[in-house]
């Protein structure tokens, strides 16, 4: 059963790839977007491309209400609560997370993954968080760690709410940053061979077993999420998921691999608000 | 040690639309412990009041079934902004909490 | 003195000692009238269930409206809401019948609360949700069925 299900989906897959694929090699990461948002409101008209913030939800009102009744009173408001008090509470030396960050920390989520043309590298706001507590004597978050750097960055995100996703390409070395994590989402990989685009734009909005898919624009606004209301998983551990689910072995969160797939990946929401954190199943 | 409850009470018309999110595991003495392999003991909030100024207006016994950290939502006829509501739970294991809000 | 309030609760005891218990200071009285109803609630079916709430044939009736998924996100926390129109509504229970103890929540309402209650609650299958509303000293009923998968990519 799950074997003729995973053939269907590949079957159905292989042409459209190649197309994309094809058509997506010298575009700029704008054209990008703007290319594989056509490809969605084309294959769904009735489906407003602002709605894909909300996930797999936006082709679902059953599943969307469900939501906005547990998003009205969110059963995991108490974690966001405990993360507005790590956020809040001096470093050793008496600064905070607020005089560290840009912006005292707020509407700047929208710009992260940033690249770092100082480091040549991809910044995720973790690693801003991060910086900010080395840079003020304090140890780093292990960024797995759910109790204090998920908790942290579920309460952190919550400060951007209404911002609109920004993710900037614009140096060369940003631009092959860019790239590589543009390969990494549609490169086949793992048991199953599957790449994220096999799930996420081709079959966006199909029915994987008993799931709805995702569409891979609107994903990055509203992480981390609270599953099943309370368990908490941030962007990279979903990353590692996907790699599980089709069986590969997931490239190491916070590396270079996981930090360039979150740059592309989020680049493909710029242009949507960000709303953090959510409820989902 | 619980965590605080939280209430919501906002007047629409003449109705009172009060909404509570308790903080509370709400085991049901049929899950096992990942790590160990035991039942987790159950351990749940079995009684819910919530009064207006002093008058009960809900008195609710919750089993197992409901959801880890309870919410409760109805609606009471009557009162006015500024009014006071107090809810108050108690566990199976007599553990309890109060919180109380005045109606916006 | 938490596992004396138990006790006393559970209804092994007799009245006095309930009263030399509020007379110790140990219990105050809106606490002792707050009984929590073991046998339906630890009841193993709905009818069992429905006995222990005092309830036998309610009347199927259309002016209970269950605003519940028809294909549940996630069986640990479905959202349910119940609007009764009957009127003079005391009580409303929810009942999740193919849980292992189907009563999941029963609402006495009083001065002034409306007939309506919305909560999360879990579900271990698909079944059908059951409410149940006391009014006028006669008892209704409507039923839903929520659908229960297994699974979750959730993006």
């Amino acid at each position: 059963m799950k074997q003729r299900m995973i053939m269907k989906l590949l079957a159905g897959m292989t042409g459209l790839g190649i197309a994309l694929g094809a058509a997506t090699v010298h575009a700029t990461p704008e054209g990008d977007r703007q290319e594989l948002a056509k490809f969605y409101t084309s294959k769904y008209p009735n489906i407003k491309l602002e709605d894909y913030v909300y996930g797999a939800l936006a082709f679902d009102a059953d599943s969307k209400a469900q939501y906005e009744a547990i998003m009205e009173f969110p059963p995991f408001e108490s974690e966001i609560e405990k993360g507005r008090r790590m956020w809040e509470t001096p470093f050793k030396n008496g600064k905070t997370y607020a005089s560290c960050l840009p912006n005292g920390g707020n509407q700047i989520a929208g710009n992260y993954p940033m690249f770092d043309e100082a480091q040549g590298k991809v910044v995720t706001l973790q690693d801003a968080i991060n910086a900010c507590r080395t840079a003020n004597g304090e140890e780093a978050y292990k960024l797995s760690d759910m109790k204090t750097m998920g908790v942290l960055t579920a309460y952190m995100r919550t400060l951007s709410n209404g911002m609109i996703m920004n993710i900037k390409v614009e140096s060369p070395k940003a631009v092959a940053a860019y790239e590589a994590g543009k390969k990494t989402f549609y490169s086949r990989s793992g048991q199953l061979n599957f790449a994220c685009s096999s799930c996420h734009v081709q079959n966006a909005g199909n029915r994987l077993r008993s799931e709805l898919i995702s569409p891979a624009i609107g994903h990055a606004v509203h992480w981390p999420v609270f599953r099943g209301g309370d368990n908490l998983v941030t962007l990279q551990n979903r990353y590692t998921g996907c790699f599980k689910q089709v069986r590969a072995v997931p490239p190491p969160v916070g590396g270079t691999v996981m930090n360039n797939l979150e740059f592309f990946h989020s680049s493909l929401s710029n242009g949507l608000p960000m709303k953090a954190s959510v409820f989902r199943k | 040690m619980a965590e605080p409850m939280r209430i919501r009470a906002t007047m629409s018309g003449d109705v009172a639309d009060i909404k509570v999110l308790m903080n509370h595991p709400m085991e049901t003495g049929q899950r096992k412990d990942a790590k160990t392999g035991q039942l987790v003991p159950a351990h749940f909030i079995q009684d819910v009041t919530a009064t207006i100024n002093g008058a009960t207006v809900l008195s609710a016994n919750l089993g197992s079934g409901v959801s880890k950290n309870p919410y409760l939502g109805f609606k009471v006829k009557g009162p006015k902004a500024g009014d006071k509501v107090v809810v108050n739970w108690t566990d199976n294991k007599g553990d309890k909490n109060t919180a109380e809000t005045a109606i916006a | 003195m938490n596992a004396l309030r138990r006790n006393v609760l559970k209804g092994a005891a007799g009245a006095s000692t309930v009263a030399i218990a509020i007379a110790a200071g140990m219990l105050k009285p809106t606490q002792a009238m707050a009984a929590w109803n073991a046998p339906a609630f630890d009841a193993k079916n709905v009818g069992d269930a429905m006995k222990g709430l005092g309830v036998s044939a309610p009347a199927d009736s259309k002016d209970i409206l269950i605003k519940a998924p028809d294909i549940a996100e996630n069986g640990a926390v479905v959202p349910v809401e119940v609007t009764s129109k009957i009127a003079g509504t005391t009580s409303i229970a929810i009942l999740a019948e193919k849980n292992g103890t189907p009563l999941v929540g029963d609402f006495t309402l009083s001065g002034g609360a409306q007939g309506f209650i919305s909560t999360r609650i879990k579900m271990g299958q698909t079944s059908l949700v059951r409410a149940v509303v006391k009014a006028g000293g006669k008892s209704y009923t409507a039923a839903k069925e929520v659908k229960v998968t297994i699974g979750g990519c959730g993006g």
